[in-house]
């Protein structure tokens, strides 16, 4: 028994050798991905530290001062209602950077949990989860989370669930499809016939085999995530007021278009579009990495 | 060939079954119900059990379900609590409009985007595809919302070249041909430039891949201009790729016309399906779902058949 679990030991000892550094430093060398970081970075401290150095509030309404282009006082102006616009953007951007991330893990833990039982079950089981997966593949997302979020009215935490609630699909696909190549390796094989039990095949086996690829999918999916809150925000959606949020602020700013209000159409949309492009380049610096690993 | 297409339509059939099930489930899990949003001020419990008999929202679910699907398969999509209309009516009157500018933006956006990919595959690390990939990258960025909103502010604002919205001019008597093409532009533009951005980086990476190939080389020795190279002998095992993306991208480019239709105030499905959510009137959304679920299955197919014609090498089984 001590000479079995030894010697499963040391296969996993095996199979994660030493490919971390490689991969960070292939991760690292290409600019564009530097790019990303630094631009996401830039959000994160711009979103959560910002609002410790500019102590504004962005849900004061300056009555006096409403429809203000950029001043010293309003570096970026006011809107309709006199709310300072980048203390707005601000605290839109930790809802949006919140929700973004936990509603990605989320759907990414649902994901690999559901994309794996159906690979290692098989037979009729992983059949019908699949179909199950391509009936709500059929409805364009957008068209579901309009209808949640029109049906429960979202706080932050039912809005992280809401969006999960199709974006773990992708991830399902995925998993099960690499749970299908692996599930015959020998490793696996030879695991089994070590006696290792089940869970522990898909924790320390399976899950690191797929992992990247995963991550990559899960780094996009924050992308996305960010972008539907903005496009359900936009809609009149979203989560409920007084919360600033990215994509509220633009079709807030939508109703001022022809007063050519520029200070309060360009933020939201840049800070929206920034998001976008720093998860974006992380994401394919992260699949480039691991393709050349893979090659 | 027949037979192939055959079984993959019977395929689809239990997808588009359980596409039915699933928005039936969708609309009555949600709390809040129609004949409150209906009766509004008026509300009181004997005129809600009223109405709620006369809309059958009092017999078990499963029967809803099977008289509704029942209906489904006569090609009755059901009444609309709101308009007063069959959902069937008001699709069709909102899809021709939802269509005309998804397929314009999929036809030029292809179009493009395999020529501009093939540029800059041909041209490959020069100045001019580094710049094309940096734009390309802004654009696939970008959320649809916000680019609507820009081009409304550039072309119908700052310039006063082409309207802000709707279908035709409300001030012309007689809108022509002219006029209702002018209000196509925006829209169909937004959506394509969202779209182009994808497509051309496919292209590229496969046009690519294809210009390495044997018989590219082969095509230059036999003395073949560059342009036939490129465009002729390279461009049809490059193309592949996107083809199948054509059907896949329909459902996508459906939720992009959802705010391009909310912006441009144009009457298409997106508005109608928003509204019904917003008044909750359950047959439109029920009906606009199962719609689309028919579209992206179909969809689907085209994409595999299509890539058989275009592609010999693949079998069907």
């Amino acid at each position: 028994m001590i000479n079995q679990t030894l010697i499963l030991e040391e296969m996993e000892a095996q199979q994660v050798v030493n490919e971390r550094p490689d991969f960070m430093r292939r991760f690292w060398k290409s600019g564009t991905t530097k790019i990303g970081t630094v631009l996401l970075l830039f959000l994160i401290l711009f979103s959560f530290v910002g609002p410790l150095i500019y102590r504004h509030s962005a849900i004061e309404a300056h009555l006096l001062y409403t429809d203000a282009p950029p001043s010293a006082r309003f570096p970026l102006g006011t809107d309709s209602l006199g709310h300072n616009i980048l203390a707005q953007l601000m605290v839109g951007g930790q809802s949006s950077l919140e929700v973004g991330f936990a509603a990605a893990f989320l759907s990414m833990v649902i994901g690999i949990l559901y994309g794996m039982i159906s690979g290692i079950i098989g037979g009729w089981v992983d059949t019908l989860m699949m179909r199950i997966v391509d009936i709500i593949l059929a409805i364009p997302s957008i068209f579901i989370l309009l209808f949640l979020n029109v049906a429960f009215q979202p706080n932050l935490i039912i809005m992280i669930f809401v969006l999960a609630s199709t974006a773990w699909l992708g991830v399902s696909r995925l998993v099960r499809a690499e749970v299908l190549t692996i599930k015959n390796h020998v490793y696996v094989e030879a695991a089994h016939a070590l006696g290792a039990r089940t869970w522990r095949i898909m924790i320390r086996y399976m899950l690191p085999n797929f992992l990247g690829t995963v991550l990559v999918a899960a780094t996009l999916g924050i992308a996305d995530a960010i972008l539907a809150m903005a496009g359900l925000s936009f809609l009149g959606l979203g989560l409920p007021p007084p919360t600033p949020n990215w994509g509220g602020m633009l079709s807030d700013a939508m109703n001022y278009m022809f007063q050519n209000s520029w200070w309060m159409i360009y933020p939201p949309g840049i800070a929206i579009l920034t998001s976008q492009v720093s998860i974006n380049l992380i994401g394919d610096g992260l699949r480039n990495a691991i393709e050349t690993r893979e090659r | 060939m027949l037979k192939y297409m055959v079984r993959r339509v019977l395929e689809a059939i239990p997808t588009l079954l359980g596409v039915t099930v699933i928005s039936f489930i969708m609309i009555h899990i949600v709390p809040g119900s129609p004949v409150r949003i209906l009766l509004g001020n008026h509300y009181t419990l004997e005129r809600a059990a009223v109405l709620s008999k006369e809309l059958g929202l009092n017999k078990p679910l499963w029967m809803q379900y099977f008289i509704w699907l029942g209906n489904l398969l006569r090609g009755n999509f059901g009444f609309s609590y709101v308009y007063n209309k069959p959902v069937a009516h008001l699709v069709l009157q909102a899809l021709p409009h939802t269509l005309i500018i998804v397929v314009a933006s999929i036809l030029v956006a292809h179009l493009f985007a395999v020529f501009l990919g093939s540029v800059q595959a041909y041209y490959q690390d020069s100045m001019f595809d580094q710049v094309a990939t940096v734009i390309n990258y802004l654009f696939y960025s970008m959320p649809s919302f916000w680019l609507g909103v820009l081009l409304i502010i550039v072309f119908s604002i700052d310039l006063h070249w082409l309207p802000s919205g709707g279908i035709v001019s409300s001030q012309i008597a007689n809108p022509g041909f002219g006029d209702w093409l002018r209000h196509l532009i925006l829209p169909v533009c937004s959506l394509f430039m969202i779209s182009v951005a994808g497509w051309a980086r496919y292209m590229r990476s496969s046009m690519r891949e294809s210009l390495l190939q044997d018989y590219v080389r082969t095509a230059r020795m036999k003395g073949a201009n560059e342009f036939r190279v490129v465009f002729v002998h390279a461009l049809r095992n490059s193309i592949l790729p996107l083809i199948t993306l054509f059907g896949l991208s329909l459902p996508a480019l459906l939720a992009g016309a959802l705010f391009i239709e909310e912006i441009f105030n144009y009457p298409g499905m997106g508005l109608l399906y928003w509204n019904a959510v917003n008044s909750r009137d359950y047959p439109i959304i029920m009906g606009i779902t199962v719609f689309l679920g028919i579209v992206t299955v179909l969809g689907n197919l085209v994409a595999d058949i299509l890539y058989g014609i275009v592609d010999p090498r693949i079998q069907y089984r």
